[in-house]
């Protein structure tokens, strides 16, 4: 555990006025707000960083204290009997109109939660000075969840263990790679009545051998022998989530064509019963091991091929 | 407008310590959705979310009703980005390997 130095994080010196402190706060926090900033997670680092920082250095007995002993950290049992006297903030979060600014705790992401020096210093973060009556919502939680590309063509249950805590969510069909969705709620417990936070579960699928997916659309490799491609014919392709389809193949066939097959793609997510496109790429293997009938067959083609 | 379950705003105001005259100016300025029932004004639950964000902005961050506008404006601007950049980034795996000319499929 490292120190902090909480004047740096605001960019102030050691002589900061109050008025100072509450606007390089409110500089720093209208920039990395988490409500400002969705999906990103360094600025809702920064901003509990920042929001911690507020909270030590615009408390007058909280900052003494730091001032102090903040780079002896160790020694924090000294404040064990503060801690048993919150003081500072107490009743309802003030309004910028009635407070000259803000020195209540955020509620958009991660600004509740407190370093473990912070807890070494001052305690718990709900007994170190924050006003029982203030209410405070919870932590939001990050968590990935791999899927295979057959996982997510179907809508189905899954339990996720997050924290100790096991969650039961169902997943639509048609999830994307790097998709987040939000569990409200499932976040941590708020403090004091506060409601808790949210759980956002973003989708990693892993890339299948067999199947490449662009959207709602699937796309496949399928071998054709060389006969079926120059004379044409019936191949079957393999749908993914179970079942065959038969295709017509015209004679003179390239090598490489693609033959898309409608709404038998990827499920449109929570969109039941749409689908998107499979695209079926034909690659044509030439026969190998042949007899000295099929060779000689061969040449009389090469050679009719030459005299036209 | 999301609906949902209605809940009368004077308990959000209370519980959010907000003012009422706030939510009817986002209101007015179409960022969220209010319900009138019997002189009573409700607010549906899908809205909640977004109106939180909208109390946050205003009382934490002091930002005043016309840059809220500004800003959720910009953040559905971010998250439409976002969503692009998601799926460009995963188009992106398609055309690592090629993709040949394609003809319409014929299904037997």
């Amino acid at each position: 555990m490292d120190f902090i130095d909480y004047y740096k994080i605001l960019g102030l010196n050691k002589t900061a006025t109050q008025d100072e402190i509450k606007a390089a706060y409110r500089k720093l926090a209208r920039k990395h707000h988490p409500d400002l900033n969705p999906n990103d997670k360094e600025a809702n680092k920064k901003f509990q960083q920042i929001n911690e920082a507020n909270e030590v250095l615009s408390d007058a007995e909280k900052r003494k204290k730091y001032d102090q002993y903040g780079k002896d950290w160790q020694h924090a049992e000294a404040f064990e009997k503060a801690q048993q006297q919150p003081g500072g903030r107490r009743g309802q979060r003030k309004r910028p109109a009635d407070a000259g600014g803000f020195d209540g705790g955020f509620g958009g992401g991660d600004g509740g939660e407190f370093s473990d020096f912070f807890e070494s210093l001052f305690g718990g973060s709900s007994g170190g000075g924050r006003s029982s009556q203030t209410k405070f919502r919870g932590q939001d939680y990050q968590a990935e969840l791999q899927l295979s590309l057959e996982d997510a063509y179907t809508t189905h249950p899954q339990v996720l263990t997050v924290n100790g805590r096991n969650i039961r969510i169902t997943i639509p069909a048609g999830v994307e790679n790097g998709q987040v969705i939000k569990l409200k709620g499932h976040g941590a417990p708020g403090v004091n009545g506060g409601p808790g936070g949210d759980l956002f579960i973003t989708f990693s699928l892993t890339p299948d051998a067999r199947w490449r997916r662009d959207g709602n659309d699937l796309h496949t490799k399928l071998p054709l022998d060389l006969y079926t491609a120059v004379l044409g014919g019936e191949i079957t392709v393999d749908v993914l989530g179970g079942g065959k389809i038969k295709l017509k193949v015209k004679p003179e066939t390239q090598n490489g064509t693609t033959m898309r097959l409608k709404g038998k793609g990827f499920p449109v997510y929570k969109k039941d019963g749409e689908f998107g496109d499979l695209y079926v790429t034909l690659e044509i293997r030439l026969p190998v091991n042949l007899t000295e009938k099929e060779k000689e067959l061969f040449r009389e083609l090469e050679a009719l091929a030459k005299k036209e | 407008m999301q609906q949902g379950e209605l809940i009368p705003a004077g308990v959000f105001c209370e519980y959010h310590h907000a003012e009422l005259s706030f939510i009817r100016g986002l209101h007015d300025s179409g960022l969220i959705g209010l319900t009138m029932q019997d002189g009573a004004v409700y607010l549906p639950s899908g809205e909640l979310p977004e109106l939180e964000k909208f109390i946050r902005l205003h009382y934490e961050l002091s930002i005043n009703p016309e840059g809220i506008e500004a800003i959720a404006h910009l953040l559905g601007r971010v998250n439409v980005l976002q969503e692009e950049n998601r799926s460009l980034r995963n188009k992106l795996l398609r055309y690592e390997s090629g993709q040949g000319p394609v003809e319409p499929g014929v299904e037997l």
